[in-house]
């Protein structure tokens, strides 16, 4: 029998209500596994006591019958980006150095009440802000999946570490969160399903802010049901969040029917972009087909604002981070590097607290909100963002969901694209946009390129509709049938 | 009432704005639980939100947005039925968000006016340019400690409304007489308590100078948190003086904050570092646009306490007051309801003469507020009650009233055990008449002679004869019928 740590969260559940295996069994294999796998760097934090002090809990629920969910007894990481009880919380950044909060965030909480198990904090870019987590205080995670010349490949970013964690069976899912793609995009370069909802779907409170009109938690799981299990979990209404919708969770594993006959999948033109590699523009291709055999209908679809939704986000997202990060100024917790004054000692605690990309992106944030400037940059980006809503809005009067490539590579190297910020962000360019207008998106592995990396595909719902959404995901997955494992892990 | 400074040049006239600020009277912070009550050890009312902790979110507390709503209706206002709440960014170490939670372009009240009884029984119509919401900022203590300041967030993330008005004022008498009004109107709503002493009440005083006859608006300063009536006229007559100064000698006024020195009686300039903010406003992205209903505003409304302005309406109508008295009456609610309680069924005139004269005099010497009396509205009605009926005389009532403000004893009683009631007994007055009239026959024939002074003497004699109990009219008119008939 495989180790139980490479179990899917469905697989695990029924072992567990069939009693073949144990909660805390299930936690040691992953808990053996990660401490294996330390070389990948996948967690900031590992928290092997309290994963399993829950496992016992868990066992001892269910040996009385009081299981409280789908979610009992199942262990999972958690991005560094949640604030977590009584665990240190850095969001990788220096500037949070012994940072233990006193709260739990609402996400993880509601993941913790339903039983699952925390078995540490995952790293990542450095407060959410990079696409391969490679911005993190302590240091890049890898991607278990290398090819023969013997570079390590980035994870994505930024939820890397929780990527890592899950495609190399570290535990069985864990949290990210997506601001831009920071779930999506890490998705694809790991072959994992990564989901991020609709934004008011999960509570923020509790989460480091990034981008506040942006950031969403999400899955990161092994399967399209397992994230459908997950989100389950983790969302909600939140009264403490008033950006967090009022609306009552439909059961999103109930729609995984496994039938798209009919449904309407529309492809948008505009996500053709030059220097994309041919096979990725083949995989979408073929992912279209995949739902054609399945019985679904493909739309050719136009959302004309596309092209601008990279410099909107990257005009909107460091306005709000330039803003929610001023907070870390050393007078009430983590790094405070002393000065002569006031102004001094902010001065010296966020250029040594901050890295490089932080520190960039709260220049251009600041730049944007600037007397002068204002209107020019971020009104302006305030009204393209709307457009670019418009646009998903007028094509979902024409189909259910879309298609699209995650990302426009596969896993790059270690240490690429690093000097380049703009490589970088265009990343993002297959996600940014539905992050924008607030919308669902899954990436689900499709395939691999032709060097051997793994290559997700996109499907982007409605606002609150991720029902149809996992419906589709689910069945691309069945027809994509990806088995593929890295290098390492093969048999 | 023209406020005019004579320059050398010329006659100059000021033009006043005031930005108030005005606590939220409230349990709760604007956007946390935490109590948002004055005093307290430091940093004892302080939730995870007002200390800014990573992660943490505002979440609109909905009882000051109500307050904010009702004052607006207050000032007659018009309520913006969609506001926005934006950061106010800047760095300070008693601001743990770095930035302030704020409304910039869209607040939730818009233009309104406060009507103000000048002392010369003119009125001056004073424009409101806007109220909006905002979060105060915690205190920093620079004299605690030789090298550190220490921070003590209880005040912040308090809801303060921050009140604007045109630069409609054109004396320090006006300025003082507006944040009056508006606090007394405020204090009637219940939105704020108007303690200027706790820091409840505070105003940003922006102030320039022209020529008389010009109306260009000339360079203004701000001179921040002036935090009592006195200080804001005295800050207007000082600058606008300086002003004058400036311009007269061929000098510049710069658009600056400036900072009132008590001990100097003098503004001056903050230091370019205290101010010198881009403060880089922005829609607070975690939180929804305020979104008030027509009926929600209308709910409030129909909820209104009567204001001052239409308790003077009525206590001028119902009671025949004066508006100048009247305009006395209702500034504080608690006096309006005293003098109402006092007045009601009787002379009001008579009632507001005892409540603005013998009362407040009294209470002003005992240093005592009007919830505070001694004399309750009820006693002070019955004591005109008692010289209504002629029970006892105005002269008696003095002294009752004193009995009264020693004791808190029922006037009805005092009269009664001290035997204080008039005499209205004829004969008993008639005996004392004949009397002094039999005692002092030079005098009596002067009245005779046609000397009405005289007569007023007479009755002098007899009410100290009668220790003040006898009818003075009665006296009066038995003297002149006795000394006309002989």
């Amino acid at each position: 029998m495989a180790a139980l740590n490479e179990l899917t969260i469905a697989e695990a559940g029924r072992k567990l209500d069939a009693g073949e295996i144990s909660a805390q069994e299930l936690t040691q294999d992953c808990l053996d596994a990660m401490a294996a796998a330390r070389d990948m760097n996948a967690f900031v934090t590992e928290t092997p006591e309290i994963a399993l002090e829950r496992a016992a809990a868990s066992d001892a629920r269910r040996a009385s019958g009081d299981t409280v969910g789908p979610m009992d007894g199942i262990p999972v990481a958690l991005k560094d980006l949640y604030c977590t009880e009584g665990v240190l919380t850095t969001a990788s950044s220096h500037i949070l150095d012994g940072f233990i909060p006193e709260y739990e965030s609402t996400v993880s909480a509601n993941l913790r009440d339903d039983g699952a198990i925390m078995l540490g904090k995952t790293n990542m870019d450095e407060f959410a802000m990079g696409s391969a987590t490679v911005t993190s205080y302590y240091g890049p995670t890898k991607n278990p999946w290398t090819l023969d010349d013997g570079k390590d490949r980035v994870p994505g970013g930024s939820s890397g570490g929780s990527a890592t964690a899950v495609a190399a069976h570290l535990g069985l899912a864990a949290t990210g969160t997506d601001t831009g793609g920071s779930i999506r995009q890490p998705a694809s370069f790991s072959g994992i399903v990564g989901m991020k909802p609709t934004y008011g779907r999960c509570s923020r409170w509790g989460l480091v802010a990034y981008a506040s009109s942006l950031d969403q938690a999400g899955p990161m799981t092994k399967s399209v049901e397992d994230a459908a299990i997950m989100l389950q979990s983790m969302a909600g209404h939140d009264p403490k969040d008033t950006t967090s919708a009022p609306i009552d969770l439909p059961d999103f594993r109930a729609a995984l029917t496994g039938d798209v006959r009919g449904l309407k999948v529309g492809i948008p033109k505009e996500y053709v972009i030059d220097g994309m590699p041919e096979e990725i523009g083949a995989l979408w291709k073929q992912g279209a087909e995949m739902f054609r055999d399945a019985g679904a209908e493909i739309v050719d679809i136009s959302l004309p604002h596309t092209s601008y939704a990279l410099p909107t986000y990257y005009i909107i997202s460091p306005a709000e981070a330039s803003s929610n990060l001023a907070r870390y100024d050393g007078v009430r917790f983590g790094l405070r590097v002393d000065g002569d004054s006031l102004d001094e000692m902010y001065a010296n605690t966020r250029a040594e607290g901050f890295g490089t990309e932080v520190r960039r992106r709260i220049m251009i944030g600041t730049y944007v909100l600037s007397a002068g400037y204002y209107d020019a940059y971020y009104v302006k980006a305030q009204k393209v963002r709307t457009r670019i809503a418009q646009d998903f809005d007028a094509a979902f009067n024409d189909v259910d969901v879309i298609l699209t490539p995650t990302a426009p590579s596969p896993a790059f190297a270690v240490g690429e694209k690093m000097d380049d910020p703009i490589a970088m962000y265009l990343n993002d360019v297959f996600t940014v946009p539905a992050s924008l207008a607030g919308l669902p998106g899954v990436s689900v592995p499709a395939g691999l390129s032709a060097e051997g990396l793994p290559l997700g595909l996109q499907v982007i719902g409605r606002a609150f509709d991720e029902e149809t959404m996992f419906r589709a995901a689910h069945v691309l997955e069945r027809q994509a049938a990806f088995t593929a494992k890295p290098a390492g892990m093969r048999g | 009432m023209t406020y005019i400074i004579q320059g050398e040049t010329g006659d100059w006239e000021v033009v006043i704005g005031l930005e108030v600020h005005a606590q939220v009277s409230s349990k709760a912070k604007l956007f946390s639980g935490a109590s948002a009550g004055f005093g307290g050890d430091p940093n004892t009312h302080v939730s995870l939100v007002d200390a800014a902790m990573p992660g943490m979110l505002p979440v609109i507390n909905e009882y000051c947005v109500e307050q904010a709503v009702k004052t607006g209706l207050g000032i007659e206002a018009e309520i913006n039925l969609h506001s926005v709440f934006e950061r106010k960014n800047y760095f300070y170490a008693d601001l743990p968000q770095g930035y302030q939670i704020s409304q910039f372009q869209y607040p939730v009240v818009g233009e309104g006016t406060v009507t103000l009884d000048m002392v010369d029984g003119s009125q001056r119509h004073i424009g409101i340019e806007r109220l909006h919401m905002e979060q105060d900022a915690g205190k920093s203590m620079h004299d605690q400690d030789p090298k550190r300041s220490f921070i003590d967030l209880n005040r912040a993330g308090v809801c303060l409304m921050e009140i604007v008005s045109k630069p409609d004022i054109r004396s320090p008498e006006e300025a003082g007489e507006f944040v009056r009004k508006l606090r007394s109107i405020l204090r009637y709503l219940g939105t704020c308590d108007g303690n200027m002493e706790e820091g409840s009440m505070r105003a940003d005083v922006n102030v320039s100078v022209r020529k008389v006859g010009s109306d260009e608006l000339k360079t203004r300063t701000e001179t921040k948190n002036v935090n009592s009536l006195r200080f804001i006229m005295q800050v207007i007559e000082v600058e606008a003086g300086r002003q004058v100064e400036v311009w007269e000698s061929g000098g510049e006024v710069v658009q600056e904050t400036r900072l009132f020195d008590v001990a100097r009686n003098e503004t001056r300039a903050m230091r370019s570092k205290e101010f010198a903010h881009d403060y880089r406003y922005f829609p607070d992205p975690d939180l929804l646009p305020l979104k008030l209903s027509e009926e929600y505003v209308a709910m409030i409304k129909a909820s209104l306490p009567e204001l001052p302005d239409q308790k003077k309406e009525r206590f001028i109508r119902e009671f025949g007051l004066s508006v100048y008295d009247a305009g006395v009456l209702v500034q504080e609610r608690e006096t309006a309801a005293y003098f109402e309680e006092a007045a009601t069924g009787r002379d009001g005139k008579q009632a507001a003469n005892w409540v603005t004269t013998n009362l407040f005099g009294a209470l002003n010497k005992l240093g005592l507020s009007i919830t505070e009396s001694p004399v309750s509205a009820a006693n002070l009605g019955k004591l005109l009650d008692l010289q209504a009926d002629d029970t006892i005389s105005g002269r008696i009532a003095k002294d009752v009233f004193e009995i009264m403000l020693d004791t808190g004893d029922d006037p009805e009683r005092i009269v009664e055990e001290k035997g204080l009631k008039q005499i209205t007994d004829t004969g008993a007055i008639e005996a004392a008449v004949d009397e002094a009239i039999a005692s002092n026959p030079e005098q009596a024939q002067q009245v005779r002679d046609g000397n009405g002074k005289a007569i007023g003497w007479f009755v002098g004699q007899i009410m100290k004869a009668t220790q003040g109990k006898a009818n003075p009219g009665a006296v009066n008119q038995m003297l002149r019928d006795k000394l006309s008939s002989e």
